[in-house]
């Protein structure tokens, strides 16, 4: 399986990395035995149930599973939102939560890219990017702004630095996020379903931009979603949630070579991974569909 | 860009159409007021309003009164105290509540229980406990603006959107940041909300309770306000000084309003694109 570590710069788009994700000394996930119960009401719900994920450094893995399967919760928890009922997450070997300490320190080594965008309006696109650098203060205003402004070119941003997000596209709007979130130079990046609201064109760009992103940068992402095709598509492996309570159902290699684009989409292989998963998360949607699990 | 938003709310059709229509409210508010000599017949309501050109002439015999310009000064200082007292007081006030609990528990019931009374009727109780006259009527109009304006911020904090802090969070931002950075901006334009509507209510308040209490007795009569500008034309019998007073107050308040919403997009200049 991992045959092509080649070694390169991060500037540059591997030409024969393979279906392999990069090879990185940091950003290793490891979720062991989560379970969480909510018990809003005296009524404890299972949103998570003795969920099991090991992610190496440098994989994009996708999450996938039918909309309030607990997903989130997953997520918060390992950001640092919300705390578990028991089990243990490490990043890196570190413990972020486990039995003394139930809720995990948000840090800027794990950066959420939220669903629907939580860009800061009151702040230009510019000073959102800034933020993070900003709120650590080892660097000048200078250098960050520098900073910020490189990236975003590298980003295909210039031009819209000091517009407000609300002025600028949907798609762009999500760009200028992960680049903030990147400014922080975390180790994982989670997206809680980022491009759920996009149309499917603006989404297809989107994804070839991600993938762009990540191959220039060393991080591992921990991406939600429910669309089958964004997961294929983007992810080195797919982990299939079962509906409420949350725990991995089928784990599916996607062994697609990256770099990937848009004529991936049409190859055999793609549907024949495409074929593999879909039965299982019809399965599971139809499940959740008939328990009547609400969105989110 | 703001050159041409200009241009196109004052050109065109909207504008002639608003410009006429005024122009035909003032001639049949003439006609009407007239209709006594004119037909021998009192149209009704408006046969009893002085007419216009008579308004106007009477304005124009105290654009040179240094008393009505007091009047104006008089209001203007009024409403502006009790609504910088109520903003310097409200938007702290507001702010802290949305962010402990501890407090919000103490201080929300209480006020909730003030809030329903009408500000007006606190015009006996303040003239008894304030010293001067001036003190309870700038009183009266700071609760005008106070209750709306500490609502108004207190919703703004409370629906920030949670991903906003959750965001600032995990960027490293410390709880100074977080309130300065993320939920003062975040409450800035429900702040602009409450000042504005807070304004209309000052005047509001201000004009009755010149009114009610006699424009401030230490005053002397003289410069008690517009609000006591009208009573008094109307004691007095110049049915139209009445108007003067109140178009006066229209004009006040539409100034009073446009500073606040000049300020208020300097302020948040990031909803001007919406």
């Amino acid at each position: 399986m991992q045959q092509n570590n080649s070694t390169r710069s991060p500037a540059t788009i591997p030409k024969t990395s393979g279906g392999q994700r990069q090879k990185l000394t940091r950003g290793a996930i490891r979720i062991e035995e989560v379970v969480k119960i909510y018990d809003p009401d005296g009524a404890a719900v299972m949103a998570v149930d003795h969920c099991s994920i090991d992610i190496p450094a440098g994989e994009i893995c996708m999450i996938v599973g039918p909309s309030g399967c607990g997903k989130t919760t997953l997520l918060n928890a390992i950001a640092g939102f919300h705390d578990i009922t028991s089990g243990q997450i490490y990043l890196d070997d570190e413990l972020l939560c486990g039995a003394e300490k139930p809720q995990a320190e948000p840090g800027s080594d794990r950066i959420v890219v939220f669903q629907n965008g939580a860009l800061f309006p009151w702040k230009t696109n510019l000073e959102n990017i800034a933020f993070g650098p900003m709120m650590e203060k080892k660097l000048s205003k200078q250098a960050i702004y520098d900073k910020a402004r490189s990236m975003m070119a590298d980003a295909g941003l210039s031009g819209t630095e000091d517009s407000y997000p609300g002025e600028v596209s949907s798609g762009l709007r999500r760009r200028v996020e992960i680049v903030r979130a990147l400014m922080n130079d975390p180790k994982v990046l989670l997206f809680d379903e980022p491009y759920r609201a996009l149309d499917s064109l603006t989404k297809s760009v989107m994804h070839e931009a991600l993938l762009e992103i990540y191959y220039k940068n060393k991080v591992t992402i921990f991406f939600i979603t429910h669309d089958l095709e964004e997961a294929i598509f983007l992810g080195h492996r797919l982990i299939i949630m079962s509906s409420r309570p949350c725990k991995p159902k089928k784990i599916v290699d996607v062994d697609i070579p990256h770099p990937r684009d848009y004529n991936v989409l049409t190859s055999p292989r793609f549907r024949e991974i495409m074929n593999e998963a879909k039965g299982v998360v019809n399965a599971e949607a139809k499940k959740a569909f008939e328990a009547g699990e609400k969105e989110g | 860009m703001k050159f041409n938003q200009l241009k196109k709310k004052f050109s065109g059709r909207a504008v002639l159409r608003g410009v006429s229509a005024i122009i035909m409210f003032i001639i049949i508010w003439e006609l009407g007021a007239r209709s006594e000599e004119m037909l021998g017949y009192r149209v009704p309501f408006l046969g009893l309003v002085p007419p216009p050109s008579a308004v106007f002439t009477s304005w124009m015999g105290l654009v040179g009164d240094p008393s009505y310009w007091s009047s104006w000064y008089m209001s203007f200082l009024r409403v502006f105290g009790g609504f910088l007292a109520a903003m310097i007081i409200g938007i702290p006030l507001g702010l802290f509540m949305s962010v402990n609990r501890t407090f919000y528990g103490i201080a929300f019931p209480s006020f909730e229980v003030l809030r329903p009374i009408p500000p007006l009727a606190w015009v006996p109780a303040s003239i008894i406990f304030w010293p001067t006259q001036e003190l309870s009527i700038a009183f009266v109009t700071f609760l005008g603006a106070f209750y709306t304006i500490v609502i108004n911020v207190l919703g703004g904090a409370q629906s920030i959107n949670r991903q906003f802090l959750q965001a600032a969070q995990s960027m490293g931002a410390s709880q100074w940041d977080i309130f300065r950075r993320i939920i003062f901006p975040a409450t800035l334009p429900s702040i602009v909300v409450g000042s504005a509507v807070g304004m209309g209510i000052t005047w509001e308040v201000v004009v009755a309770a010149e009114m009610i209490s006699g424009g401030g007795s230490d005053g002397g009569g003289a410069g008690g306000g517009l609000g006591f500008f009208i009573w008094s034309s109307y004691v007095g019998g110049s049915y139209e000084q009445i108007i003067v007073g109140m178009i006066s107050i229209g004009i006040a308040g539409y100034f009073s309003s446009e500073l606040l919403r000049q300020l208020g997009g300097y302020l948040t200049p990031w909803l001007k694109t919406r």
